[in-house]
């Protein structure tokens, strides 16, 4: 590809920027994503929001392609436990996250990298709050890869 | 929602495959919208464009001032045409709120309307990224980019139609349910009204008078309620929960649960010689607790229907399991202290919610002296107090001698715009009643000094304003901003001072009044926690039901064919309920008038040659929908039932045999977003040459 589109001024900067994706259910973690927007706060640009019916959709290996991919961070949100829009599908979400913690703690991801949360509907400034920290944290932490900076 | 019936198999109809132009090559059209000036003001669309006119696939890229306006939609099915486009992305505001739309405008240029994809650069891009106009730009160009990449590889799908059932649940039989109820039964449609107190009513079936025409409440409702169960179409389930909803727009299968009165509705005749023998005297919370009433009774008398209740924690047949008088006074033998709750299912097509609110009570100690001082009372008591059908026959008088108060205050926004207790809202009708409640004491005692504190009066209605004038200036009520901080009792008396600092005289005043009245705000209703559990409908951050979209869908809820109306969705008065229960039941009743919906085909696919029939996904579905079979081709198979399957996809991402397709969530289109999401770090994807192109790295 040619133009703006490969050119990453970010990657230039001295300080790192890091690159998040984040996994969002349709009813409750995108609804509140939405939220976060129509009541304009504010929050780091670092986020790429992918859209899922369900947090349940999140196959593990979406996770950790994306950190193979240069991620320097992932967050899988889901509805509140009990608040599923399809009845339990966070819960299962759930255990696979458990499963991804060890997982990645094994590869040697810390694991402030990789979040489950539970986002509602109704829940903008949590969103907003988690990215904001998230980023935070990863600034701290630094790039994943090295040769990113 | 649990699982649905399955559905016949003919009631599954299939529309015709749209458009003919979804060959397997991608011609891409992207369209950026600015959005007047809410992306364009921070987004460059102009640059957006630019970069994904060179992405891959891309043949056309516009940017549009308003791309849901008809000029912008009409420019979409230009492009389409002209460019021989087969797949459409639109970057502009949530999926959540103009999908729709974007899909019929380009099923009328002849595409499937799911090879769509949106592209939010609104509500997650330029409206929280407001002071980063670069950053935001890059994240837009991002996400166009991710888009492209999931649309290249978007296939149509074709949606399904089933019927609707042609009949409605309403939940709640306040004020709201009663009209919801009153349209759809008049349209013709079967309604079950549930209602868990023993009569319908509601809250405004205890209010005195309304504002700001100062009509008698019961007067203009009880006509209502009569009418509603003289309805043929309507069948009233009074003291009754919903238990359980299981199944989808159209089709829901409902649980209600008929708590047992004791007294068969169908023998009582309502006419009371029960209730004159019965012994019990305890507290009528209809009268809050201003009036006895028997362990067998109506409500208030015009209760509807009129059948009386055994309130069983205090009738002395259960607690000592003696007395038998009433069962002896009746002449119907209607009595039976055998009876139990009863389980009625039925179907519906849609459904009402209408669980309205209820007053907040001060709990914690030390608010105003609620629970402390006999003569600090809330408004709801307060219109029990001045009702003529009430326990004084509207002589007010206050609680510690009975006698009349002739100097009374209103304390406003008690319970509301307050962050301490979390009500950060205005309740929308506090303002109002105090200033009518002011009135009509002022009609009954002239010389009564009333004394309003108030923060700021919100007399937004039509006639509110009028009111207000007329209050203050024809009857002499005075009106004080300012919230008291500090109320004591005279011990001998019982007359309460107010310590406050009025702000706009900027001092510190001492009053004294006889009766003290909180204008106490409105909070959800207790059992509209339990509903929204069983609806999957969510809550605003003040605990109310959300609406789907808070102006162009404002009784529509994120469950379909469900819908809200009045106090459950926000605090509202009585005209304003009365207009939402109308929105929802013209909303229910066009669903049902249609008789068929389309429903999304976000459903999941399965390859029967990779499945090994390992029972996982059967296992994990909540619904039902995968089900293991014997194949002719030998040995075990999951097949998908696809009414069942709501799409979900925890399925697709458990199958050890990537068996399983979630259809638009694929694991290819995602594998690609993820990929376009991280590209200026690990590089370009090009986009699929074949219908089954891997993604590549």
């Amino acid at each position: 590809m040619s133009g703006p589109v490969t050119k990453d001024a970010r990657s230039t900067e001295k300080t790192h920027e890091p690159k998040i994706v984040a996994f969002c259910c349709n009813w409750c973690s995108y609804a509140g994503a939405d939220l976060a927007g129509v009541s304009r706060l504010q929050y780091p640009s670092n986020v790429r929001v992918i859209r899922v019916m369900c947090s349940g959709r999140v196959d593990p290996a979406f996770v950790l392609k994306a950190f193979e991919l240069g991620a320097d961070g992932v967050i899988v949100a889901g509805c509140h436990p009990a608040d599923c829009h399809y009845i339990n599908g966070n819960e299962k979400a759930a255990m696979r996250g458990d499963f991804l913690s060890e997982f990645l703690e094994d590869a040697g991801i810390e694991d402030q990298r990789f979040r489950m949360e539970w986002i509602a509907g109704s829940e903008g400034q949590k969103f907003a709050d988690v990215v904001k920290k998230m980023v935070a944290e990863l600034e701290r932490l630094g790039p994943l890869c090295e040769e990113d900076v | 929602m649990g699982s649905p019936e399955p559905l016949e198999k003919d009631s599954v109809e299939r529309t015709p495959s749209q458009g003919t132009r979804d060959a397997t090559e991608p011609r891409i059209g992207v369209f950026v919208c600015h959005c007047g000036s809410n992306i364009a003001g921070v987004v460059d669309c102009v640059k957006v464009r630019d970069a994904a006119e060179k992405l891959p696939g891309v043949v056309v890229a516009r940017d549009n001032k308003y791309t849901c306006s008809d000029l912008g939609q009409e420019e979409i099915l230009k492009a389409i045409k002209e460019g021989d486009v087969n797949r459409v992305v639109i970057a502009s505001c949530s999926p959540r709120l103009h999908e729709p739309t974007f899909r019929a405008c380009i099923q009328r240029a002849g595409l499937n309307p799911y090879v769509l994809h949106m592209v939010n650069i609104r509500e997650q891009c330029s409206w929280v990224h407001a002071h980063e106009k670069e950053n935001a730009t890059q994240k837009a160009i991002d996400l166009v980019r991710m888009g492209v990449s999931k649309a290249a590889r978007l296939e149509p799908l074709e949606a399904r139609e089933v019927p609707v059932e042609r009949a409605a649940l309403v939940v709640g039989g306040g004020v709201t349910g009663i009209q919801s109820a009153l349209d759809l039964a008049n349209m013709g449609f079967k309604v079950y009204l549930v209602e868990s107190k023993p009569s319908i009513g509601g809250v405004m079936a205890q209010l005195d008078k309304t504002f700001p025409t100062g009509d008698c409440a019961i007067c203009i409702l009880a006509p209502k309620m009569v009418e509603l169960s003289r309805n043929p179409n309507i069948e009233l389930l009074s003291y009754s929960e919903v238990e359980e909803v299981k199944g989808y727009i159209g089709n829901y299968d409902v649980k209600v649960r008929r708590k047992a009165r004791f007294v068969h509705e169908d023998k009582c005749v309502g006419c009371g010689v029960c209730t004159d023998v019965c012994p019990v005297k305890v507290d009528n919370e209809f009268d809050m607790g201003f009036a006895k009433r028997k362990a067998i009774y109506v409500p208030f008398p015009q209760a509807v229907p009129l059948k009386y209740t055994v309130d069983k924690e205090n009738c002395l047949h259960f607690k000592k399991g003696k007395c038998q008088l009433c069962v002896k006074a009746c002449t119907n033998k209607a009595i039976d202290h055998k009876m139990e709750d009863e389980v009625l299912d039925f179907k519906v097509g849609t459904i009402i919610v209408a669980t309205g609110s209820e007053t907040y009570v001060p709990m914690r100690k030390g608010v105003y002296k609620y629970w402390e001082y006999e003569n600090v009372i809330s408004a709801l008591e307060l219109e029990r107090l001045l009702n003529a059908s009430g326990p004084t026959g509207g002589h007010l008088i206050r609680p510690s001698d009975k006698a009349t108060p002739k100097r009374v205050a209103f304390i406003q926004c008690v319970g509301s715009r307050n962050k301490k207790i979390g009500n950060n809202y205005c309740s929308r009708v506090c303002c109002m009643y105090a200033i009518k409640n002011a009135q009509i004491i002022k009609e009954h005692e002239p010389d009564t000094e009333i004394a309003v504190y108030y923060n700021d009066i919100r007399a937004f209605g039509k006639g509110f304003e009028e009111l207000y004038h007329r209050v203050r200036e024809e009857y002499g009520v005075e009106f004080f901003r300012g919230r008291p901080a500090k109320l004591s009792e005279d011990s001998a008396t019982k007359s309460i001072t107010i310590r406050a600092e009025e702000t706009l005289l900027n001092k510190i005043t001492e009053r004294e009044f006889d009766l003290v009245v909180l204008s106490t705000g409105l909070v959800p209703s207790e059992g509209s926690k339990r509903i929204g559990k069983i609806l999957s409908i969510t809550t605003s951050p003040d605990g109310f039901f959300m609406e789907a979209h808070p102006k162009l869908r404002p009784v529509d809820t994120a469950a379909d064919g469900v819908f809200v109306a009045g106090c459950a969705q926000a605090p509202k008065d009585i005209p304003d309920s009365v207009a939402q229960a109308k929105a929802a039941a013209s909303s229910a009743a066009a669903l049902m008038l249609t008789g068929k919906v389309r429903i999304e085909p976000l459903t999941v696919a399965i390859d029967e040659d990779l499945c090994v029939g390992c029972g996982l996904c059967a296992e994990l579905c909540p619904y039902g929908a995968p089900e293991l079979y014997e194949s002719e081709k030998g040995g075990t198979k999951a097949r998908i039932i696809e009414a069942l399957c709501h799409g979900c996809g925890t399925c697709a991402a458990s199958c050890p045999q990537k068996a399983l397709t979630a259809k638009q969530f694929t694991d290819e289109q995602i594998n690609s977003e993820i990929v376009a999401a991280l590209t200026p770090i690990c590089g370009a994807q090009k986009p699929p040459q074949k219908k089954n192109a891997e993604t590549e790295v």
